[in-house]
């Protein structure tokens, strides 16, 4: 039986969206128990192959028993695991908010949220698991057409948002295709592993074809993840999302896109193959700081608290990609950390801004002045979520840019350690601005006519609550926890040839 | 033989593949430059069935016949599952010869994303049918006009 966990991690929330067709429509109430109930199961079987990866190393799981490379197979080692697991708890901790959220913004069309919500957790655990490149297509596009749809859901602009993602994200699909396309042609080959043996035997790592394949399948990535001069849709989609379905895109689509990334350079094309053959370290090194310095002003100058979130995401990109592109352990270690917190930082952060806007209505900055009276506990939270972001210790978001900030300096990338540090400061100056609002302006908003210095606590229902906290504790308890995750992480970049 | 001979020699010889790069960029001139949120997916569409010719185009091969096994092979192969025997390929007498038949894998692939912009096109159109509802356009510029009216 065990050996079947990682099928049944996969399969879980898919035979239960088909669940919720049949008999959403009956019963709307069972819908959320099926969805927190199957996520649950996965996350149960997740852990199990989390501690049989930590005993045993790498698994293989052939699907059909069909040996590589006829057949599909899941190769799964500490990396894709620690994604499964991060997709797998922000899911469920967006189900448990999304009771209150999806009975008030799409009550008639609660069966299709959630069936779209378990494809969309589905699709994404897919592309994580799978050692298939032509497999990784179609799961990145199970997960992006339930992600254009639950965006779609979503208040005013939400159509027009999401049709420009819905254009901008098949362009980079079919990109990553036309990628596999050449390398198919070139090896003969689907299965990623194969393919890396197959370009080392026969030697292809001058083949311009080969060539060819890194670019499209790189700017694919880099649309899906929004590598900064290709993220103009991530805005607004993120924006006029539904805010449960926010809450579950937005930490988790642009990450399962760095681990796309990550597979496509270390497992199929090779560390060696990056460093010795293109030597574009430096350019994409470049684009990085880019990415850092242009999110994070971006993020500055928005007025709107979920907008400015939007903009922390593409920053977020920068310092992962750059950290990538420095081709060493310190560096891998950091980004992969650092896409680890940054999916809780951001999942605490649009869960904040979630619960802020229910009260609220509205999310523009100046409007939160007096927040830390009337709901004491979400600002705790969100302050919690806004120091990881600045990287202020405990919280996990120190020990990512720490490792960070180390790969940067072995590689001497100084520009980028600069961008890292200034953008740090610019999230410090932009998160005290809000935390300075809530705790010290009074209270000036109309529907609020509280007494001078009366203390009056308006929190959410606990349901809403109870996810925001945890998953500020998740922030600190991954600080904590940050020397043995990054020994877990080192011990992968040791097996793509990194030091 | 001089330039323009030899462009027109490696048109010749590799047509399909040339035919694939013009119809993927109109299709993305479609998607970028239009107004037109049908126009786009129309482009989307062409963009999409660029790509399907180009996987197609790479399981041809010359003089190879569609990946059915002939006759005598397929008898050996008969006979040898009915002996239970194991089903390996190499183990019937005479060998496959591969080159005599179309690689099916890139055609099968294509099956596959033939249903995957089936549905693309398909959520597009229903976004720009809610879009039509929303606003009443399709066209970019009017509907960020009435965006904008309603924003004042």
């Amino acid at each position: 039986m065990s050996e079947q966990y990682p099928a049944i991690t996969l399969l879980s929330p898919f035979f239960s969206a088909f669940l919720i067709s049949l008999f959403g429509a009956w019963r709307k109430k069972i819908c959320l128990p099926i969805v927190i109930a199957s996520l649950a199961i996965s996350t149960g079987t997740g852990l199990a192959v989390l501690s049989t990866v930590v005993q045993n190393g790498e698994i293989i799981y052939l699907l059909g028993n069909w040996p590589r490379p006829y057949g599909i197979e899941f190769r799964i080692d500490s990396i894709n695991i620690l994604f499964v697991l991060v997709i797998l708890v922000v899911a469920l901790m967006a189900a448990l908010y999304s009771k209150e959220s999806v009975e008030r913004e799409n009550s008639d069309k609660l069966p299709s949220f959630y069936i779209l919500y378990l494809l969309l957790v589905t699709g994404l655990m897919g592309m994580c698991l799978t050692g298939d490149t032509f497999n990784l297509y179609v799961l990145m596009e199970v997960s992006s057409l339930t992600s254009y749809a639950l965006i779609a859901m979503g208040r005013k602009q939400a159509t027009l948002s999401s049709f420009n993602y819905l254009i901008m994200g098949t362009i980079g699909a079919s990109f990553y295709l036309i990628g596999v396309g050449y390398l198919f042609i070139k090896t003969g080959s689907l299965n990623m592993v194969d393919i890396q043996q197959i370009i080392e035997a026969r030697g292809l790592y001058g083949s311009i074809t080969i060539m060819i394949s890194f670019i499209f399948i790189m700017i694919g990535v880099w649309i899906k993840m929004a590598f900064f001069p290709l993220h103009g849709w991530l805005p607004n989609a993120y924006f006029f999302a539904p805010s449960a379905a926010g809450c579950l895109i937005a930490p988790l689509m642009t990450k399962v896109g760095v681990y796309v990334m990550i597979r496509m350079m270390f497992t199929v094309f090779g560390a060696q193959y990056i460093v010795v053959h293109l030597g574009w370290t430096k350019v994409v090194m470049f684009m990085a700081v880019i990415a850092i310095l242009a999110g994070s002003i971006l993020a500055f100058i928005q007025v709107n608290l979920r907008r400015m979130l939007t903009y922390l995401i593409v920053a977020e990109i920068g310092y992962i990609v750059g950290g990538i592109w420095m081709m060493n352990e310190a560096g891998f270690v950091g980004s992969i950390y650092h896409v680890v917190s940054d999916a809780f930082m951001t999942l605490c952060l649009f869960l904040g801004a979630a619960v802020i806007g229910s009260k609220l209505g509205n999310l523009e900055i100046r409007q939160l002045s007096g927040l830390y009276r009337t709901m004491p506990i979400s600002m705790g939270a969100i302050t919690v979520g806004g120091l990881s972001m600045i990287g202020i210790p405990p919280t996990c978001g120190f020990f990512s840019k720490w490792y960070l900030i180390r790969g940067g300096i072995e590689s001497g990338q100084w520009i980028y350690v600069g961008a890292l540090l200034l953008s740090s400061l610019l999230i410090a100056v932009l998160f005290f601005r809000i935390i300075e609002t809530a705790f010290f302006h009074k209270i000036e908003s109309e529907h609020l006519h509280v007494e001078k210095r009366a203390v009056i606590i308006d929190e959410v229902p606990l349901l809403m609550l109870g996810p925001l906290v945890l998953s500020a504790l998740i922030i600190i308890a991954v600080g904590i926890l940050n020397q043995p995750i990054a020994l877990f992480i080192g011990e992968t970049a040791k097996q793509f040839g990194l030091n | 033989m001089n330039g323009w001979e030899q462009l027109l020699d490696s048109v010749v010889a590799r047509f399909n593949y040339w035919v694939y790069i013009v119809l993927m960029m109109m299709g993305l001139f479609a998607m970028i430059a239009k107004k037109n949120l049908i126009k786009k997916l129309i482009g989307m569409s062409i963009f999409q069935t660029a790509i399907i010719l180009f996987y197609v185009s790479v399981g041809v091969k010359d003089n190879a016949t569609i990946p059915i096994l002939e006759d005598e092979v397929a008898n050996q192969f008969v006979q040898s599952a009915q002996n239970h025997e194991p089903r390996v390929l190499r183990n019937t007498g005479s060998p496959i010869e591969a080159k005599r038949y179309a690689n099916p894998l890139p055609h099968v692939l294509m099956l596959t994303a033939i249903v995957v912009g089936v549905s693309t096109l398909g959520v597009g159109l229903a976004i720009v049918q809610k879009i039509y509802l929303e606003y009443g356009a399709i066209e970019e510029n009017e509907i960020l006009a009435r965006i904008d009216s309603e924003d004042e």
